[in-house]
């Protein structure tokens, strides 16, 4: 396993972890734009234009493009977050240099007009489909309730109205404005021909022009609000919260990471024990997402809408009691046996390695190995996990329960 | 790259299959028991779900919290389901710990305890399991076509009814676990980095004493109507399309198998190309093929606005008739090549294997290996898979749609 990272000219930075044993190539292009850097104006941008970039250039159609990539066998897809894009594939080892110049390709969109016009049938589909299954939405609207003016607050989807209004000129400034190469990294995992790839991006990304292309990081306001929202059609209830945490360039989102394992893993934590092992909910779980400059504990409940207000007090008293009393030695070791297991399956494969590479790279221009992030996660104490609650307690939180559950009110 | 299947029948009837993977740090086992729902009693169904609920809640000397804990503590990441056929067991693990885990299943499997006082959560979790599918479109509507094209139990889904599952108790469930938890038909199934003999010697001592008892046989009842609409207020209109096909262990499955692939594999496939690239109809449309032991056919979904549901059908339908017509050298060649790296990328996941091995164990009696199944794709061209098309032209749709509306089926041949 070998670390080799060089730049270009332009600023387009390619960082590769080199792993000969592996029968695999993962290949990935990761723009630093997301959902956070658009504007009212020009909300769902990000996404859309992550959907067009499979529409052609000037040398290829959009058949061209997923045929040549269905030719060489490829696994590949893109994806949109709030602060990144990123388009990647496995291939085998021999396509390489094929799967590198077609997304290099690909990254310099014509964005014809009539492309545009029908993607954008897709588009709404795809915000259609997310409407009519739970939880319907409920994330993006306690997104915006939690974050207000900040500009996490920003739907990565768009919605029907912003997207039906957006003009494809708005897309082409967009486009200008985020994809310069001092924003991008070429990242590749498994077995990887390093030179090869330098020589690869150099030949078709070194003529890519850079333009200043830096983000606001503003910290995270505090809030604390509770919304409930009538959704009769719905079978069970669905409830969201969230509540501030350690950010991306934090040292203590290691802390935060295992803090959320302990209290709202899928399975065998406080929250599984307290109401999915009771049969009070079918799921309730905690995660923990770091952004620049800010982070998020999301905890998400679905549960019979009767049982809705007895099972949110239960979430109020069981994060109280938490905040109070802490957490047990054993649930720590628990937790990190948990994730060391997790960690090592996840990297077997390059394709799981690809995003945590990328993701360090993009983030924080660092890379760390496997052995580094579960080193990192063992020196953890118990009293680690209890500053990251003292900095960031749960009660503070924005709550939105969306189904057929009445009158439901703030617990406590 | 060199793969090799080792096998290993016990003398109560339980049959180990593990395909060494030693460049891995993993180990992952997939148990498949021969208690699907099929078996489920009508007024009791559901019965197989809540049985596979309450083996996790205590077993041996480990009640429910125990058995986490311990599973937690081995790092294994583990699940489980019921399918008509099995109700299966699998978890993936750092390889040192395979062995002390299935010591842990096997105790689920032959020692579970039943608490009355697990009874009433393991109800509720399977309720509210089925509850929160009505709140799933996609998944709903596959589940009614799956109902509308087979006959019963084939088309049955694990979670059962409403009425069956409040009347079902520990007697039927306890019932239902001596009679079918049990050797005879039961796979083990492992992949990844262990030792074949100490493995072999681990599960014998493990299992070698279960009683075996023989399996049950089921009768199919009679077709349902092939078409059906299931109103449901939303945007959308769910579209589910199916027809008949092969099973995995049919000698022709790979020439059906191929002409689903190019009407439904990587983004330049017909389905992608025709409903969502040229005419943005939808955002997901597929075609899969879904396969039981003595029969197969293949199943289609597409999801779409209302008013543009019924383009969405026609569409869909159009390029289900036309496959008939036959497929073209390059859609074969890409389809060949996406296998390929498919294949190579299986060596990279003890559980995708793990699963794999059991599965083939179970429809053929034998594994294939992934260089078996390299020139058995190899040997497929267009002659061969438009054969197959012009003698079974895909016909006599079953066509499901939940929405606002209802569809109208407009076909020349039906």
């Amino acid at each position: 396993m070998q670390f080799r990272e060089h730049t270009l000219a332009n600023g387009l930075s390619i960082v590769a972890e080199c792993n000969d044993e592996a029968h695999t190539t993962a290949l990935g292009f990761f723009v630093q734009t997301g959902a956070r850097d658009e504007t009212e104006a020009d909300a769902g941008v990000s996404h859309f234009l992550e959907h067009m970039m499979f529409k052609g250039t000037p040398t290829r159609t959009a058949e061209d493009v997923n045929r040549e990539f269905d030719d060489m066998g490829a696994h590949y897809n893109a994806f949109t977050s709030e602060e990144h894009t990123v388009y990647y594939a496995a291939v085998l080892p021999e396509f390489q240099r094929a799967a590198v110049e077609l997304w290099a390709d690909v990254l310099r969109p014509s964005l014809r007009d009539e492309d545009f016009t029908t993607e954008k049938q897709v588009i709404i589909e795809e915000i259609k489909m997310y409407e009519d299954q739970p939880p319907y939405l409920a994330d993006d609207k306690c997104r915006a309730l939690h974050y207000g003016q900040h500009p996490l607050s920003h739907s990565v989807l768009g919605t029907v109205d912003s997207i039906a209004a957006l003009p494809v000129e708005a897309m082409r400034k967009y486009f200008e404005r985020r994809y310069s190469p001092g924003n991008i990294a070429l990242v590749g995992t498994g077995r990887v021909d390093f030179d090869g790839l330098v020589k690869a991006a150099e030949q078709i990304c070194g003529t890519w022009k850079p333009v200043e292309a830096g983000r606001a990081a503003p910290p995270a306001p505090r809030a604390k609000s509770f919304h409930s929202v009538p959704k009769e059609t719905s079978t069970l209830e669905y409830v969201l919260q969230f509540s501030n945490a350690p950010g991306a360039t934090d040292e203590d989102r290691y802390a935060a990471k295992v803090l959320a394992t302990v209290l709202g893993d899928d399975s065998g934590s406080r929250l599984y024990w307290a109401l999915v092992d009771e049969g009070l909910a079918e799921q309730a779980s905690l995660g923990h997402q770091d952004y620049q400059g800010a982070g998020l504990f999301m905890t998400y409940m679905a549960c019979d809408p009767e049982l809705a207000q007895a099972n949110l007090e239960r979430i109020a008293e069981l994060f109280a009691q938490v905040q109070r009393e802490g957490i047990t030695d054993a649930e720590l070791a628990q937790a990190k046996s948990k994730i060391n297991s997790r960690v090592v399956l996840a990297s077997e494969r390059p394709r799981g390695r690809l995003f945590n590479v990328g993701g360090n790279w993009i983030q924080r221009r660092e890379y760390r190995t496997v052995r580094d992030d579960l080193e990192r996660i063992d020196r953890l104490t118990r009293n680690d996990l209890m500053d990251v609650l003292a900095r960031y307690p749960l009660s503070d939180n924005t709550t939105l329960a969306i189904g057929p559950a009445q009158n439901l009110k703030a617990p406590g | 790259m060199k793969q090799s299947i080792l096998s290993h029948t016990f003398a109560s009837g339980l049959v180990l299959v593990a395909e060494p993977m030693m460049s891995l740090e993993s180990a992952a086992f997939t148990f498949l028991l021969p208690a699907g729902c099929a078996l489920d009693p009508v007024e009791y169904a559901g019965l197989a779900e809540v049985t596979c609920e309450l083996t996790l809640r205590g077993s041996g000397n480990r009640d429910s919290r125990q058995f986490i804990e311990e599973l937690e503590r081995l790092g294994v990441e583990h699940g489980q389901s019921v399918s008509t056929t099995h109700t299966s067991y699998s978890g993936a693990m750092l390889s040192r710990n395979l062995l002390p885990t299935l010591d842990v299943y096997a105790d689920l499997l032959r020692r579970a305890r039943f608490p009355k006082d697990q009874m009433e959560p393991a109800r509720q979790v399977v309720l509210q399991e089925l509850a929160a599918i009505e709140d799933e479109p996609g998944q709903k509507l596959m589940q009614e076509l799956r109902k509308h094209h087979y006959p019963d139990p084939w088309g049955r889904s694990s979670h059962g009814s409403e009425s069956g599952l409040k009347q079902l108790g520990l007697t039927q469930i306890r019932e239902h676990y001596a009679r079918n938890y049990q050797p005879n038909g039961t796979i083990l199934g492992v992949a990844g980095n262990f030792d074949w003999e100490a493995l072999k010697a681990h599960v014998g001592a493990l299992f070698d004493d279960w009683k075996p008892l023989a399996p049950q046989s089921i009768v199919a009842g009679s077709l349902p109507p092939r078409r059906a609409h299931i109103p449901h207020e939303s945007n959308q209109t769910q579209i589910g399309i199916a027809f008949d096909s092969l099973p995995y262990n049919h000698p022709d499955y790979f020439q059906a198998w191929g002409a689903v692939g190019v009407l439904s594999g990587g983004m330049s496939s017909r389905l992608f190309t025709e409903v969502r690239e040229k005419r943005g109809l939808c955002y997901s449309v597929y075609a899969t093929m879904h396969s039981l032991r003595d029969r197969g056919s293949v199943l289609c979904y597409a999801g779409t606005s209302s008013t543009r549901a019924q383009e969405t059908l026609d569409v869909t339908l159009a390029e289900l008739v036309r496959i008939a017509e036959g497929v073209q050298p390059d859609e074969l060649t890409r389809l060949k090549a996406r296998i390929k790296s498919s294949l190579i990328m299986q060596q990279e996941s003890s559980i995708s294997r793990s699963s794999s091995i059991a599965r083939d164990l179970h429809y053929l009696d034998r594994v294939r290996t992934l260089d078996e199944i390299s020139q058995l794709v190899d040997g497929l061209s267009c002659e061969s898979i438009n054969n197959y098309l012009a003698a079974n032209p895909p016909r006599e749709f079953t066509i499901v749609t939940l929405g606002p509306e209802p569809l109208e089926v407009n076909l020349a041949v039906s």
